[in-house]
């Protein structure tokens, strides 16, 4: 399946052209916190996505900052990929610290 | 909330859906999705799934949707005509969460290949139904105190499971509903206590509120399991975990505690507490009333549709504009970057 995760197959009928576009809402919840990704909105234009992305996402402080990428832009790995992009680090188990073995000592490094 | 209506039977053409045998990778994604499934995994928006999985996801979740935002027109009634400035500013908050939930579904549906125009067209054009509790009237303020302690106690109870449904979007969209719904509730049963603790008018109103919608409110969990078509696959697919009657029964049990707080009484004479099942009996539910009301055919059915494609037909050219000035600015910009 190619098609991308945010990006509805394009919609059939008529009128459909006159659809708002899509925007995928990330927010940042306080300072200090990475944006996280926590839904979408329609809107013509980002000025009114971020106002929409506020009204709908942010009517209890649940945010400081908002950012809107319209969907339509994110560019997503293949889910069917997912054994080739991800499974190489399955076995690289020396990559975390609790690989090695320490005298107790010393364990808390 | 409203996952009711969505016990609906398939559509005839979508159950013989004409389809030939499986090829050998569909079946190699089927065992992949089975396995998913069997371990409690999430199916997110790009992976393979079943198409009939993928049909009972997008009808669900946008009838769903529908029902949220049908369900801001009976208590939306009342917004100009709250007694107070307090009980104003809640329920246009009340409300417009109820706006807020159906966006969130619809954007969840989204993601299963449907469009926002789609879904709303079969909503005005009587293809896709919502849940049949909207379809009554909202005729005194102790109405709006009782869809809060009712109405959206009874969704809280089918909506709680769905924060485990095995669809990523929809689960992810239930969290941040349920998060909203303990406000809805809370609000509906103080305003209640505070008509209980008025006058004898007061009080006769909010008993005859109860009167009107606590039926409703029991077929808001939809038919009785052996007559839920669409029950059986749903719970194998893990979109549904726990039955209409097992739900219903949670129900009651907690809103016989809560009526014997308030002060009033549950209009079902049948009514008592079962010891050996340790949960309380209740009468038979009216399914011909169900029916009906699903069918098109209660109080409310024209004027609540007419008033949702009223309102689309009407905000046309508002988002007709919006969307040319966007244009016209991108071109704008485009040239002046040339
Ligand atoms: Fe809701
Ligand atoms: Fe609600």
């Amino acid at each position: 399946m190619a098609t991308d995760p945010v990006t509805p197959q394009a919609p059939a009928g008529p009128g459909a052209r006159r659809e708002w576009p899509l925007w995928e809402v990330f927010v940042r919840s306080r300072s200090g916190l990475d944006h996280r990704h926590c839904g979408s909105v329609h809107a013509p234009d980002a000025r009114l996505a971020l106002q929409l992305a506020r009204d709908v996402y942010t009517r209890r402080q649940e945010g400081v900052s908002l950012w809107v990428v319209r969907a339509d832009d994110i560019v997503a790995s293949d889910p069917d990929a997912k054994p080739e992009l991800f499974d190489p680090a399955a076995d690289k188990i020396y990559r975390h610290p609790t690989f090695y073995v320490l005298p107790p000592e010393v364990d808390h490094m | 909330m409203y996952t009711q209506a969505m016990d609906l039977p398939t559509p005839a053409h979508e159950q013989i859906a004409a389809r030939g045998p499986m090829t050998l990778t569909e079946r190699e994604w089927q065992a992949q999705f089975d396995a998913k499934l069997d371990r409690g995994d999430f199916i997110e928006a790009k992976d393979w799934m079943p198409d009939a999985y993928r049909r009972t996801l997008v009808r669900q979740i946008s009838q769903h949707a529908h029902s949220e935002i049908v369900g801001m027109l009976p208590e939306g009634n009342w917004i100009t005509r709250a007694p107070s400035l307090k009980r104003k500013a809640i329920l246009l908050a009340k409300v417009q969460d109820e706006g807020g939930h159906g966006l969130y579904l619809y954007a969840a549906a989204e993601t299963l290949g449907t469009s926002r125009d789609e879904m709303l067209d079969a909503l005005h054009t009587g293809r896709a139904k919502y849940s049949s509790i909207f379809n009554y009237p909202t005729l005194t303020w102790a109405d709006i105190g009782v869809i809060g302690w009712l109405v959206d106690g009874a969704a809280i109870m089918n909506q709680v499971p769905l924060c485990r449904c095995s669809y990523g979007p929809y689960a992810r969209a239930m969290i941040r509903i349920c998060k909203e719904e303990s406000f809805h509730q809370r609000q509906g049963f103080e305003s209640l206590l505070v008509l209980m603790r008025g006058t004898q008018a007061q009080r006769d109103m909010v008993q005859d509120a109860v009167n009107r919608w606590w039926w409703p409110s029991l077929m808001m969990f939809g038919p009785p399991d052996g007559e839920s078509t669409n029950g059986g696959d749903s719970m194998k697919w893990g979109i549904k975990r726990i039955g209409n009657d097992a739900l219903r029964q949670k129900f009651v049990d907690a809103t016989v505690e809560q009526a014997k707080v308030l002060g009033v009484s549950l209009p079902d004479p049948d009514l008592r507490w079962n010891e050996a099942r340790g949960h309380w009996d209740f009468g038979p539910i009216d399914w011909d009333e169900f029916k009906a009301v699903v069918g098109g055919h209660g109080p409310c059915n024209k004027e609540r549709l007419a008033t949702r494609v009223k309102a689309w037909n009407d905000g046309a050219w508002v988002r007709d504009a919006a969307l040319a000035h966007a244009r016209k600015r991108e071109a704008r910009e485009q040239r002046a970057a040339a």
